[in-house]
């Protein structure tokens, strides 16, 4: 009976161990260079590599694969996550350090599955989980372009994760909860240009990695697509993108939505914080019908759900009127009395999505930081705002942002100075 | 009532009625100005009211207390390169690398050359107590360098007057203690930097802590030259290769 036991306890504890093994190991190595399908002649077409280059710019792949002052796809950039800082790698043609000794098929696989060539899972700071929607034959332009490019020799720093994020193997359970693996499949009933938006949207734009909002594992709700959410650690609000009914863009044109990615700014809104370098360094050189298909994306997103505010237990009349006199004083004479902003100069702040997303973030750090529209070959010479973080204290910056939320129609939540007092001290990266 | 007063009351009418009309108009008015979108200049100075807000309309700066840099009469070689290094991260202060981090370098020329263009009396800042031999050190860094620890003096590079080199070399005279002071402290700190080789850092690196002080004490203190613009350039040969000076450097 005993040997009996013991030999059901053997049994239950490798079928364990099998079941642990099977669900925690790695992907599956890709293959090697030497093994690839792809002629390496073919990567050296300069049309592909062209097309490559302007896809790249599409993706913003440089954004975080350059750091500050860096080599352009050298690597350096260290992402911010709530689970650690995760260094974004070289891209260059470097043998030691880049993707020197990278297949196509290894590269296609980090971009489609988010697997490395030796089988490792790749952190989803990498947007792979839009990146796989992106077309083979675009990948392939990706990979020729980036292999054409001046190898760069710089080693990827070790990523600041503790444990249990620190073991690769644990993405295996956040991928089976937020990863689907897919190419874009087009949409019949729909046009053409609706598709190339979408597709440039879900995929390469990877606009929903920041425009939605994350749960605590970091996944992105799958049915809210777009909607709008506070981006982790960087503390910026990126505003719901439907243009419909309640949406954040509600009553932006198509052609609204095109001046703002091709010039940074539009009679609706400027483009500030992370979407002022997503304009710099992506959009703007998106050529227009790409744009336009973005647009019209953009637009058959559906209305939302009208949010109704519980009113404020406090009495907001003395915050209004603190805010209305530091409205007068100091933004009025740009921004108008009525909130209406100056056409093709300063955006207008009524009915701005940024002013009326739910946090009140963007307003805050905006009042604070001030800065430049990002400069573009559309807006060469953008118009500015001061900072205020040295002349406003945090009551009358509560007060003011408090007071634009609230006036000539918009209808956003009261910001406190607790709310100031914390993003006063948001590091800007 | 009379002819006289129906007069009177005539008068008294019409100025009622004229005052009414002012009155109304003057609402109108008032109406049409709440109504009226701002009127925006064209103009350089008003685009750049980001920068304009700390160091000032004219790039004066705040010489009382040295925080918000004199910019007024910088050469615009100097001026450019310290937009781009912060856009770069060479120089760290984080309210300067989001202003300049999406700035083209033909706009931050603009602005820089904006700035170098602007004429403005130099103010007295405040001074430390420093012991008279502190300044003589003092002079002695700023006039001759010290040899011993391959020291050059500030003027083999930034001019005999110490009043600047054109394109790319800053005066040192007329600045604030708290200024100087702290530049040189964040060269050896390295939240101040530039192209390699960056001459500053090793020279700040072979001052002590003291020598600082002193040399920092003695510029602000100097009486002010009658001429306080940039020499020409290429009227200097500095003593140390330096990125900055070199033409593929300039941003």
């Amino acid at each position: 009976m005993k040997i009996f036991r013991i030999g059901f306890a053997v049994v239950v504890l490798a079928g364990l161990g099998v079941a642990g093994w099977l669900f925690l190991r790695g992907g599956q190595p890709s293959v090697p260079r030497s093994a690839s399908q792809v002629d390496a002649a073919a990567l050296k077409d300069p049309a592909l590599i062209a097309k490559g280059a302007y896809l790249t710019l599409v993706g913003d792949c440089a954004s975080c694969h350059t750091g500050q002052g860096g080599a352009r796809f050298a690597g350096g950039r260290v992402v911010g996550t709530p689970f650690g800082d995760i260094p974004a790698p070289n891209l260059t043609p470097d043998r030691e350090t880049g993707l020197g000794e990278w297949s196509f098929e290894a590269f296609r696989q980090a971009l489609h599955d988010g697997v490395d060539r030796n089988g490792q899972f790749l952190y989803p700071a990498f947007p792979y989980t839009s990146y796989t929607k992106v077309s083979r034959e675009d990948a392939l332009a990706i990979f020729a372009y980036l292999q054409s490019l001046a190898p760069v020799h710089q080693a990827a720093k070790q990523p600041g994760l503790g444990f249990p994020y620190n073991v690769r193997n644990t993405l295996k359970a956040w991928r089976a909860l937020y990863f689907r693996e897919g190419e874009y499949v087009a949409d019949d009933t729909k046009s053409p240009e609706w598709n190339r938006g979408a597709y440039l949207v879900q995929g390469l734009g990877h606009c929903n990695e920041c425009h939605v909002e994350r749960d605590a594992f970091g996944g992105m709700r799958s049915d809210q697509s777009l909607s709008g959410g506070q981006i982790p650690v960087q503390n910026w609000y990126a505003p719901d993108l439907s243009t419909q009914a309640n949406g954040g863009l509600a009553g932006w044109s198509a052609q609204d939505i095109v001046d703002l990615l091709k010039t940074g700014q539009s009679a609706k809104g400027t483009a500030f914080g992370p979407m002022a370098e997503v304009v710099s360094r992506s959009t703007q050189h998106m050529n227009e019908a790409d744009l336009k298909a973005v647009a019209t994306y953009l637009q058959s997103l559906p209305a939302r759900p009208r949010v109704s505010y519980q009113p404020s237990p406090l009495d907001t009349k003395p915050i209004l009127d603190q805010g209305a006199k530091v409205y007068a004083e100091r933004c009025a004479d740009c921004h108008g009395r009525q909130g209406e902003g100056v056409a093709g100069v300063y955006p207008p702040l009524r009915g701005n999505s940024s002013v009326n997303e739910p946090t009140g973030i963007n307003a805050i750090r905006v009042v604070l930081l001030g800065g430049f529209a990002p400069a573009t070959q559309g807006n060469p010479r953008p118009y500015s705002m001061p900072p205020f973080a040295q002349q406003l204290n945090d009551s009358d910056v509560a007060a003011v942002v408090t007071y634009i939320r609230q006036s000539w129609g918009n209808d956003a939540p009261l910001v406190q100075e607790r709310d100031v007092i914390k993003y006063r001290h948001t590091p800007i990266d | 009532m009379n002819r006289a007063q129906l007069c009177q009351a005539r008068r008294v009418c019409s100025a009622v009625l004229l005052i009414a009309a002012i009155a109304l108009a003057g609402a109108v008015h008032a109406q049409a100005a709440a109504n009226d979108p701002p009127h925006v200049p064209d103009t350089l100075k008003q685009r750049i009211a980001s920068c304009t807000a700390c160091h000032g309309e004219r790039g004066e700066g705040t010489p009382d207390s040295g925080f918000f840099p004199r910019l007024a009469g910088k050469p615009a070689g100097y001026l450019a390169r310290q937009l781009k290094d912060f856009q770069d991260g060479l120089r760290k202060y984080g309210p300067m690398e989001y202003t300049t981090r999406y700035l083209t370098p033909a706009y931050m020329r603009e602005i820089a050359e904006y700035f170098a263009a602007q004429e403005v009396p130099y103010a007295r800042s405040p001074m430390p107590r420093i012991a008279a031999d502190a300044l003589k050190r003092g002079e002695e860094l700023a006039t001759k360098g010290d040899p011993s620890r391959q020291i050059p003096p500030c003027a083999a590079c930034h001019g005999t007057q110490l009043t600047g080199v054109q394109p790319d070399v800053p005066g040192l005279v007329g600045l604030p203690y708290d200024y100087l002071s702290s530049q040189l402290g964040s060269w050896r700190t390295r939240t101040r930097a530039t192209v390699a080789p960056d001459c500053m850092a090793e020279i700040a690196n072979r001052l002590s802590v003291d020598d600082i002080s002193a040399v920092s004490a003695w510029l602000a203190g100097r009486e002010l030259p009658a001429d306080m613009h940039a020499q020409p350039a290429g009227s200097i040969t500095p003593p140390l290769h330096c990125g900055v000076l070199s033409a593929e450097a300039r941003p």
